[in-house]
């Protein structure tokens, strides 16, 4: 068996063996309210993953990701009321008896499926950002302009799905947490382990999903619209299809993460759909680092877990700390901290400090203590 | 007819606000391809410009008697401390990002975070503090001789000069927190700006009342867009603007220093956001989010006018403006009252604020499939890369 030959593929092996461990053991290492936390972050990495796709590999900067994330979100969250409003009047949540509905909205009905739901918690954003995408590429609308459009869609979004109290209870947004699944309250212990483990389990899953993507020649083309479009073109691609392609992915990845997110914080609103949110995931994949897969899984993991920490100690200074690390990030480590790690940035960095002397040069070349080349 | 005036003065006075607020981001984004996401939190500071402005006419006997005319005062003020904080922006983080737009967009979106978080958590007389430093730290070495900048006692002039701007500041911030007691807390909350006395009120004509303080904001675009409109024309400075929007490398050829109009521009750009936020807080309170609400619609005017062309920008923000009017306030339905029902039902699905803003994303994006860089598209061989 050639995979466990060399002596990488053992350490690799062993990594992912300690990885497995932690994700089983996990529930029982963390207090449960951590553990919740945890899980939350995991789903939220999954649409990091879509956010590097986009921007890291493609260089489209997508600031509408919420969008996908939040209707994820609503499709869940519209199934799990549905599954649990026989009791109330009319057979339909609750909510609209507040606002005086009688007949459940059309979009509703087909969410009494648990298979459709299942289909459309990544079919249906991946669809939206396709046709939204589509319209935008087609113009060869791109860069600043492309941001703009994503973050004006997502305030109408948010507008829209803010404003309709009748159709989807409006600002409040749809509550999981108090809703059933299999006879258990989706917001009990058993069942938020089990979320857990799901998002645990996805996000290795669309980690070699994204990796899969950007390994072959698709992957070649989308580095190669990322670094000079016109040129792509000009070999005969239609960036149109590709740009459609991995929008269209990075929503899909974006409403399975928002499905996962919901069900583990026990509501869905538009909050999910701020502006703020939709940076908030473009800086967890800057931090990490753009471009590195794993980058993206690790900053959205981490930096949740940091904003978690510091709010409950300093609650005002959060605000700082993120924006201070956007500058930071954008202006001196522009790769990411995965990227700065990769590109050697350690040695670097100890070269600054004075502590590793040994200057880098090209082969052949020696160079004295004055920096001069030596004969 | 008289409904058809109104609508128009409802239009044009919310086209005014975006004008005003998009004209300095037009401006920045046409010069440098630059989209500054801290554009609604210098439109905030020129809002809180103002508040504190009509606290001091309020407080210090001596500015009392002109009360009435704090308005125009503060926005001269707004437009100096904006002004100032853009260029430290640009200054500090713009400039290292040159070629990269995207990660410019990142960069002033954290600066928008430390703003908003800065009014909430310093006390706004030490805020003021700091920024008459930073304004006389970064400005006093323009009156100084370049002789004495140059070489080694350069550095000890310039170190000087900031140890007295901060001093200055420092002994502003004090003034400001003792004779001004609501400045010397920090605050979360919202606070409200009060038109003075022939700012309340409206203008009777034909029948309709005209809002004086929409009639003052109109009166601050025409002014501003005028200004804007001379000094890019008429002046050296506004030339080499021009010429450095047109083709960078080549104006940096023939000697323009792209640094400076570099500077310029963006100072000019922010003090513009600077004059929007006088506006907006006499339409409403202001609070540290004040900006989010406008920052959008800047944003659409300059996608759906066009780079570096004025003209656009002015059109795209009255038509928003008239298009947002005519859709949020459902005046369709009053001026064709019997128009088939599944048409009247549309319109009145969205005629409130938020759903124009669906409708007239939905229409921006139409109108972009048949014209993808906006109105007045600039020509070219440079605008492709």
């Amino acid at each position: 068996m050639s995979i466990f030959s060399s002596k990488k593929s053992w350490i690799q092996l062993t990594i992912w063996v300690l990885i497995i461990a932690l994700i089983i053991a996990a529930p029982t290492l963390l207090p449960v309210f951590r553990l919740n936390l945890l899980g939350r972050y995991l789903s939220l990495a999954i649409v990091a993953l879509g956010v590097d796709l986009i921007w890291g590999f493609t260089g489209m900067l997508s600031l509408g990701q919420g969008i996908f994330f939040a209707l994820g979100g609503y499709c869940t969250a519209m199934f799990l009321q549905l599954n649990s409003s026989e009791e109330f009047p009319n057979g339909i949540p609750e909510f609209f008896g507040l606002y005086g509905v009688e007949k459940l909205p059309f979009f509703w009905e087909p969410f009494k499926s648990s298979i459709f739901t299942l289909i459309s918690i990544w079919l249906l954003p991946a669809i939206i950002s396709a046709l939204l995408g589509y319209l935008v590429f087609r113009n060869r609308i791109k860069g600043v302009y492309f941001s703009i459009l994503t973050q004006a869609a997502l305030l109408v979004f948010f507008n829209f799905f803010n404003g309709q109290q009748k159709l989807i209870n409006g600002t409040n947004g749809l509550k999981t947490d108090v809703t059933q699944l299999f006879g258990q309250m989706v917001g009990s212990e058993i069942m938020q382990r089990w979320f857990f483990w799901i998002s645990a389990v996805l996000v290795i899953l669309a980690w070699f999903f994204a990796r899969w993507i950007v390994r072959d020649r698709f992957g070649n083309i989308l580095i190669g619209i990322r670094d000079d479009e016109a040129r792509v073109r000009f070999t005969g691609y239609n960036p149109v299809i590709f740009k459609t392609i991995i929008f269209s992915i990075a929503g899909g990845l974006a409403g399975i993460s928002g499905a996962l997110y919901t069900v583990q914080s026990g509501i869905v609103s538009p909050q999910f759909m701020t502006v703020p949110f939709s940076i908030e995931m473009v800086v967890w994949v800057a931090v990490g680092g753009r471009g590195t897969l794993l980058g993206a899984i690790l900053g959205a993991v981490f930096i949740n877990y940091a904003k978690s920490l510091v709010s409950e100690a300093l609650p005002a200074s959060w605000m700082f700390i993120q924006g201070g690390l956007f500058i930071l990030v954008v202006t001196a480590l522009p790769e990411g901290v995965l990227g700065w790690f990769r590109k050697g940035g350690l040695k670097k960095l100890l070269f600054l400090i004075g502590i590793n002397k040994k200057l880098e040069t090209y082969p052949g070349l020696e160079v004295n203590e004055q920096g001069e080349v030596k004969s | 007819m008289q409904l058809f005036l109104e609508s128009l003065f409802n239009g044009v006075a919310i086209g005014s606000v975006l004008l005003v607020a998009a004209l300095g981001l037009a401006i920045v984004f046409g010069l440098m391809g630059v989209i500054n996401l801290a554009h609604g939190e210098l439109m905030m500071l020129g809002a809180y410009s103002t508040y504190i402005t009509q606290l001091i006419f309020k407080q210090v006997s001596f500015l009392k008697p002109f009360y009435d005319s704090y308005v125009i005062v503060a926005i001269g003020i707004a437009f100096l401390v904006s002004g100032t904080v853009g260029v430290l922006l640009e200054r500090t983080v713009i400039r290292r990002l040159y070629g990269s737009p995207l990660e410019t967009l990142l960069a002033t979106w954290g600066v928008s975070l430390i703003l908003q978080q800065f009014v909430r958590s310093v006390p706004l007389a030490y805020a003021s503090g700091l920024v008459v430093a930073l304004f006389l730290g970064l400005f006093s070495p323009l009156f100084i001789s370049d002789y004495l900048l140059s070489g080694a006692k350069g550095k000890l002039i310039r170190a000087c000069t900031w140890g007295f701007s901060a001093l200055v500041g420092v002994a502003t911030g004090g003034i400001l927190s003792s004779l001004v007691s609501k400045l010397s807390r920090a605050s979360a909350r919202n606070v409200d700006v009060t038109a003075p006395s022939w700012m309340r009120g409206g203008i009777d004509f034909v029948g309709i009342t005209f809002p004086k303080t929409r009639l003052l904001i109109i009166l601050i675009t025409v002014i501003s867009v005028l200004v804007v409109i001379f000094f890019l024309d008429k002046t050296a400075w506004g030339m080499r603007i021009r010429a450095v929007t047109q083709n960078r490398p080549m104006s940096d050829c023939l000697g323009i220093s792209t640094e400076t109009v570099d500077i310029i521009t963006f100072g000019i750009g922010s003090g513009l956001a600077g004059v929007a936020g006088v506006a907006v807080s006499l339409l409403g309170s202001v609070g540290p989010n004040v900006g989010g609400n406008y920052i959008v619609g800047c944003f659409m005017v300059v996608v759906l006018g066009g780079v570096g062309n004025l003209l656009g920008t002015i059109l795209a923000s009255f038509s928003i403006g008239i298009m947002t009017d005519l859709i949020g306030a459902g005046r369709l339905l009053t001026i064709w009252p019997d128009m088939p029902s599944p048409i009247a039902s549309t319109i009145d699905f969205f005629a409130t604020t938020s759903m124009a803003r669906v409708m007239i994303f939905a229409l921006i994006v139409i109108f972009l499939q048949f014209r993808p860089t906006g109105m007045f598209p600039q020509k070219g061989r440079m605008v492709e890369s």
